[in-house]
């Protein structure tokens, strides 16, 4: 990740207020996003999913779909998740469900990213008119409720599958990703080495993509990782509701069966508990890789975030208005 | 003035893009799914009912589509979204009009309860870091990752079946006429704070975790520092200075995911058989009741436009760069 | 940018002058472990009543720093590690160290006895608050409650010093134009009548014309009020004109302490000497511009012995190994209340007499150490 040029790029407000950190960011950008703790928690247990996701159905001990009369059973030794109403092993059903939400949220993020880039690069680049609909475009995605209009695309389909519901999430998905490209680009735009490139007569697609998106590399990957956030959250959900196909496994599928088999009721935690959890996991992991992200770009949120440790062990207060006072083993002048 | 004219010319073309988007959403899907309906509700679906699918649907071959999209704004503006499947033979319009009040009391104020206490305490997060409270950020990540759904179903298994504190489904007691009575709203209120506390917790961590960065990143402006040069009381400068220029970008945040957010509550209306606008959604899907479904789509929308409005109008209430002229 | 000429003001006595801000041995540090870069070693520096003390110093020198550290207002990673900062009041002698006050007391004597005119007015205001509120705002914080009105009467009555009409009071920051910024943020630091106001590159972002303007008024309000500055600038020139004292700062350390006259017209650091060499005289014969070769420090990798010898022309083996401590220069007996940090002043190490550059004597005394 030593592709971000310039990482104050990102709001010129942002510059560190010392000349001195200046030196101190150069060396971290180029240690990279991976030295983030936050950031490789987040990528370890999302690499655990998408292990899973690949070889799932291999390594599933049962079939999900298989009726079986052992039904409603807590977790034992035979079926570590329990088993359904119908007797289906749950922790198959996961692992296998696995791989539809991560396609699935794959292929709807990689296709809104693309959206949003065009759109927002795009928009940011031309200015003028072309700027003015581009942008109405987008802020009109987003404030239509895109949940609700995915329901009903999904609803009216006769036959919604993974790749559809995709397809559908993504085109309701991008304008978040669109604006905030845009707003980079527009400052890019303003920047001395593409004015540069400019007065040396570079042709448009070589500023494009030469210049310009490289700095734009860390905002398109928080903007993609949103988006699988967002599409992975959908598609669970629409599963959950029942309007896509209930015969290919997926996280909500699982949910949807517990819900109309009132396992609620029954008080079979092993059947809806699970499902959840992994959702939770997944959003978790995506975020904390944000984070990392954020923390990479912006400076001010990095030097809070990488020195708390220490901070904590020589009980010093870092804040504004007050610079502590550090003399060796004991704080002092902070009442 | 004129950005507040600006905002509303932009949420009209919205409305109007959203109305159009309704339009023609059922036409650009293949198949012929009156045929469908008609088929399943065999015999239960009358003439005039047919006709106007037909419409909705663009298969009426004896009118053009210009023709189809004026009438079409005709009835809307009549109020007439065409008559609901599932509660047949009742409008949709009456449908909506039952639900909504539900929907606006539960989401509107268990929505805006989990952005001002997620605010306040991205606010203390913010401002005081590097102390234990930093500990509730993991926390607070994983609570924001979790859908709104799931925090239902398993708040219903905790305290509505495991330890049945509260009742798990529908919005009054079952004996009672809905009515302005003391009996009626405490009933209401009862059965409200199971779905409102998902609400406010699934919602809340999301505003901490924006507010807290909002904070940090405000908190080294120069005007924070030089609010404490004046040797003002820590409240103040907390407040006064950090908090309330931190939270102009948390309000446009909260105008722009309000979309996202009803989708999520709307599916928590679903869980609990909440009356609202979301369980009709529900119902809708599940009979593959179309004039339905769209109905509710274009009344959250425009909701959710109107709540977008009145946000844009707090944000030019607080900053005042956006009052000048240009 | 003339003020007027580098005039000789006659230089008080040591024992005359009353300090008012002593800074001892202030150390800071940017960052928390094992890595942190030393932004300021063992700093000293005294303000005296009524006195103009310019800070000057390439960017990175440790100016602003040093500033900031001394109010306690460094922003995070800087950290204070050592030293003392005394305030004594010429008027009633309170006072005490900045360092070991609580944050109550520290907020009490914050804006009262210390004021500070922020770089860039353009982000020292709040952009959302009337910049009558924000002058209000700082006086009855240090008022008896129930002041409002004293406090709006006293907000006008500074406009009005600092030459802004009074119906501005209503105005938000986006509204004025940079120059009146920066006159409200001077306005704003005078409300308390502090003794001590640090001026942090006031007039950096302003044009020419305006920079004089502000510099005018500072000078006037200041013969008026009687309060002390500390100005911070890169701008040498500017100082020789306005300061009654300069400080160089290199590196982190203050190279040079000495009048604006003598800095002027006998530098005795070779630093100091460079810096009158970037840019044209004021007055007097013309003089050849070298600046000098050679790029600032970095933080981070300091070089060994004093700061400056990698690009000292004057540089001999000692200076690599060697730091040289703010002490009294080669001719301490006639000019006892200058110093400066440079191993040619210390008889013990230096190679020979003061080279000629850095020996000039004041007329009338013989160029003999």
């Amino acid at each position: 990740m030593s592709i971000q040029a310039d990482p104050v790029a990102v709001d010129p407000a942002v510059v560190a207020p010392s000349e001195v950190q200046l030196t101190r960011r150069g060396r971290r950008a180029r240690l990279g996003i991976f030295r983030n703790t936050k950031a490789l928690v987040g990528v370890v247990i999302l690499s655990f999913f998408i292990v899973v996701a690949i070889i799932g159905p291999w390594i599933a001990p049962y079939d999900p779909s298989k009726v079986t009369p052992e039904s409603m059973l807590p977790p034992s030794a035979a079926h570590w998740l329990g088993t359904t109403g119908t007797g289906q092993d749950i922790l198959s059903q996961l692992i296998v469900g696995t791989q539809g939400v991560m396609v699935v949220g794959l292929v709807a993020g990689i296709l809104a990213t693309i959206i949003s880039v065009i759109v927002g690069v795009i928009s940011g680049f031309i200015g003028g008119t072309g700027d003015e609909v581009l942008s109405l475009i987008s802020n009109i995605f987003l404030v239509i409720p895109a949940l609700p209009l995915i329901i009903i695309i999904a609803g009216l389909l006769p036959s919604a599958g993974g790749m559809t519901i995709a397809l559908v999430i993504a085109l309701t998905g991008w304008a978040w990703g669109a604006r905030v490209l845009r707003a980079q680009t527009l400052s890019l735009r303003k920047r001395d080495f593409v004015e540069a490139a400019r007065a040396n007569g570079e042709p448009l697609w070589r500023i494009v993509f030469f210049e310009i998106m490289p700095n734009l590399t860390a905002i398109i990957a928080s903007g993609f990782i949103g988006t699988v956030i967002f599409a992975i959250l959908s598609e669970v959900t629409l599963a959950f509701i029942g309007v896509t196909s209930i015969s290919t496994w997926n996280w909500g599928t699982v949910l949807f069966w517990a819900q109309s088999s009132q396992a609620l009721v029954q008080g079979a935690w092993w059947w809806f508990v699970p499902a959840g959890l992994c959702i939770a996991a997944v959003g978790t992991s995506l975020t904390l890789i944000n984070f990392g992200i954020d923390e990479f770009v912006n400076p001010r949120l990095r030097n809070t975030a990488a020195s708390a440790g220490i901070l904590r062990k020589k009980k010093i207060r870092a804040r504004i208005g007050f610079t502590p006072v550090y003399r060796g083993e004991k704080k002092e002048g902070v009442a | 003035m004129k950005f507040l004219l600006r905002r509303v010319g932009f949420y009209l073309f919205t409305a109007w893009a959203a109305i159009t988007l309704n339009f023609f959403i059922p036409r650009m899907l293949p198949g012929d799914p009156v045929q469908s309906l008609i088929n399943k509700y065999q015999g239960r679906l009358s003439t005039d009912a047919i006709n106007s699918l037909r419409v909705l649907f663009g298969l009426n071959t004896h009118t053009s589509l210009w023709q189809d999209y004026l009438s079409y704004w005709g009835n809307l503006f009549h109020g007439d979204f065409g008559i609901s499947f599932t509660y047949f033979p009742t409008p949709v319009a009456d449908v909506i009009a039952q639900s909504l009040p539900w929907t606006l009391m539960l989401v509107g104020i268990s929505t805006i309860v989990g952005f001002v206490l997620g605010t306040l305490a991205g606010v203390g997060l913010g401002w005081r870091r590097g102390t234990w409270m930093d500990g509730l950020l993991p926390v607070a990540n994983f609570f924001s990752a979790i859908p709104y759904f799931w925090l239902g179903l398993i708040a219903i298994a905790i305290f509505g079946v495991a330890i049945p504190l509260f009742p798990a489904s529908g919005g009054y007691d079952g004996g009672l006429e809905p009515s302005f009575s003391w009996d009626f709203i405490g009933s209401a209120l009862y059965h409200a704070a199971l779905p409102a506390l998902t609400i406010v917790i699934s919602s809340v961590a999301g505003w901490i975790l924006s507010m807290r960065n909002m904070m940090v990143t405000v908190s080294s402006e120069d005007y924070v520092t030089v609010a404490q040069a004046k040797g003002l009381p820590e409240r103040r400068v907390m407040f006064g200075y950090a908090a309330r220029n931190a939270v102009l970008p948390s309000i446009s945040g909260f105008a722009l995911s309000l979309g996202f957010i009803v989708g999520g509550t709307l599916v928590t209306e679903m869980v609990f058989s909440y009356p609202g606008i979301g369980y009709v959604l529900f119902q809708a899907i599940g009979s593959k009741d179309y004039p339905l479904m769209q109905g509710v789509f274009l009344i959250i929308t425009l909701s959710v436009l109107v709540a977008n409005m009145a946000a844009d109008f707090v944000y030019a209430f607080l900053d005042p760069r956006t009052r000048q002229e240009g | 940018m003339t003020l007027a000429s580098p005039t000789i003001r006659p230089v008080a006595s040591a024992s005359e002058r009353t300090p008012v801000l002593q800074i001892r041995n202030l150390s800071v540090d940017y960052g928390y472990d094992d890595n942190a870069v030393h932004a300021l070693q063992n700093v000293s520096l005294t303000l005296h009543a009524g006195e103009v003390l310019g800070l000057a110093g390439e960017s990175g020198s440790g100016k602003s720093t040093l500033a900031y550290a001394a109010t306690r207002l460094l922003p995070p990673p800087g950290v204070i590690t050592g030293g003392e900062v005394l305030f004594t009041s010429s008027r009633d002698g309170h006072g005490g160290d900045l360092l070991r006050m609580s944050d109550a007391q520290l907020r009490a004597q914050r804006w009262r006895d210390t004021a500070i005119v922020f770089q860039g007015a353009m982000n020292s205001l709040n952009p959302v608050y009337t910049i009558g509120k924000q002058l209000i705002d700082g006086i009855t914080a240090h008022s008896p409650r129930g002041q409002k009105e004293a406090a709006k009467r006293r907000a006008m009555e500074l406009l009005d010093m600092v030459g802004i009409p009074k119906d501005r009071l209503s105005s938000y920051p986006h509204q004025l134009s940079g120059g009146m910024r920066q006159r409200v943020m001077i306005a704003m630091a005078l409300a308390l009548e502090p003794e001590v106001v640090i001026m942090d590159e006031p007039t950096t972002a302003l044009d020419v014309v305006m920079q004089r303007q502000i510099v005018e008024q500072i000078m006037s309000l200041k013969n008026e009020l009687g309060f002390s500055v500390i100005f911070i600038t890169h701008d040498v020139s500017l100082l020789l004109e306005l300061a009654d004292r300069i400080a160089i700062m290199y590196g982190g350390n203050i190279v040079e302490d000495a009048s604006a006259r003598e800095v002027y017209r006998e530098p005795r650091h070779p630093y100091t000497a460079g810096l009158l060499h970037s840019f044209p005289p004021l007055h007097g014969p013309r003089r050849e511009l070298r600046g000098i070769p050679g790029s600032p420090p970095d933080l981070m990798h300091l070089p060994t012995g004093c700061n400056f010898h990698p690009r000292c022309p004057f540089a001999f083996d000692a200076c690599t190994t060697i730091d040289p401590v703010l002490g009294p220069t080669r001719f301490e007996a006639e000019e006892p209340h200058r110093s400066v940090a440079c191993l040619l002043h210390d008889p013990a190490a230096a190679p020979g007499p003061v080279p000629v550059e850095l020996g000039v004597r004041p007329p009338g005394v013989s160029p003999l150490s």
